[in-house]
């Protein structure tokens, strides 16, 4: 129980953070001709903020096939698979009920916060569940928020409120770059992301950059084994 | 509620789940090898550093040095905070505060 409290309470500043994209994902859905039974009931089945605003963006302008929007879902969301990998050996101990309820809530958030806390005190599957269960209760209720203010906030994101975010992720890598190898996969990531997100489409350069980085990450760290 | 819109509801939950439980199912079979499980250790990291990056220098979707990019300034301000204190809370009570104070006074 300890470590359910725990991880919803690291996720605080996210949350903070999550509220202002939710708010907008609500008036989004509304702006774009959805009711607000189709808006929040994608937020509760979905839970994937930017392949939400993505797919809404194209609803919007009257892009309505069924396989471009999902096909376009699946694309955005590439990238858990990676995250997914990565929290496979201590996720594949669970019982298959945890394993379906984590990764059904797992997003680039509460894996971050997860991590973070996996370095400090090693993994724990409640921590994670609190973190990832707070992030959706977030997200389906601001969504609501959203969906009900409707047209009196035409843009939250305007008061720069997002920036929590990234605060946030800088307070958990900043840490993690205490050797050169992960000041290099840091130096090769922020390269290929910011490179990326000019050039790419989509979030591919989330993916883009995930992959090359680590993969520098894993050939420097053969080496320096190789050196001992 | 439309019945075609549902089907799109349902289309994109299934296929994020996918993504979401996939590389468990697929993984559960195999195992990890150890090559793999070397270079997944700095996946985070890299994503970190993935969402952090273009937030700050491409706020707009594109590269953004200027003064006018509160992102990057307020970014700044928070990497110092993270480095120096090493405490989340107070890099994210900060920074947006850097974040806010920019925008409401239009610097």
């Amino acid at each position: 129980m300890r470590d359910y409290m725990q991880g919803a309470r690291d996720s605080l500043p996210i949350m903070l953070g999550v509220m202002p994209f939710g708010i907008t994902c609500g008036v989004m859905g509304l702006a774009a001709g959805l009711t607000p039974a189709e808006t929040i009931l994608m937020s509760l089945l979905v839970f994937a903020g930017a392949a939400q605003f993505i797919c809404i963006t194209m609803l919007g302008a009257g892009i309505t096939g069924w396989g471009l929007i999902v096909f376009t879902t699946l694309l955005i969301n590439l990238r858990h698979l990676l995250m997914g990998a990565s929290l496979a050996p201590q996720l594949l101990k669970l019982p298959l009920a945890r394993q379906i309820l984590l990764a059904f809530a797992l997003t680039d958030e509460s894996y971050a916060i997860t991590t973070n806390r996996t370095v400090q005190a090693g993994y724990s599957a409640n921590y994670q569940m609190g973190s990832s269960w707070a992030l959706y209760f977030t997200w389906a209720l601001s969504t609501i928020a959203g969906v009900l203010v409707g047209s009196y906030i035409p843009d939250p994101l305007a008061w720069g409120l997002d920036f929590a975010m990234p605060a946030v992720f800088l307070a958990m890598l900043v840490p993690r770059l205490n050797n050169p190898v992960s000041v290099a996969v840091c130096l090769v990531a922020a390269v290929t992301a910011v490179v990326g997100a000019a050039y790419l489409p989509g979030k591919w350069y989330i993916i883009a950059a995930c992959v090359s980085a680590s993969i520098v990450g894993g050939l420097l760290e053969k080496e320096e084994n190789h050196a001992v | 509620m439309r019945f075609e819109m549902l089907l799109i509801i349902a289309g994109m939950a299934a296929v994020t789940f996918f993504t979401r439980f996939g590389a468990l199912a697929l993984l559960k079979k195999t195992g990890l090898p150890c090559w793999f499980e070397r270079w997944l250790r700095h996946v985070p990291t890299a994503v970190l550093t993935a969402l952090i990056v273009p937030a700050l220098l491409l706020p707009q979707g594109r590269v953004d040095l200027s003064l006018s990019n509160h992102y990057l300034l307020a970014g700044i301000l928070a990497a110092i905070v993270a480095y120096t204190c090493r405490n989340a809370m107070l890099t994210m009570g900060l920074g947006l505060t850097a974040m806010l104070s920019l925008r409401w006074l239009g610097i």
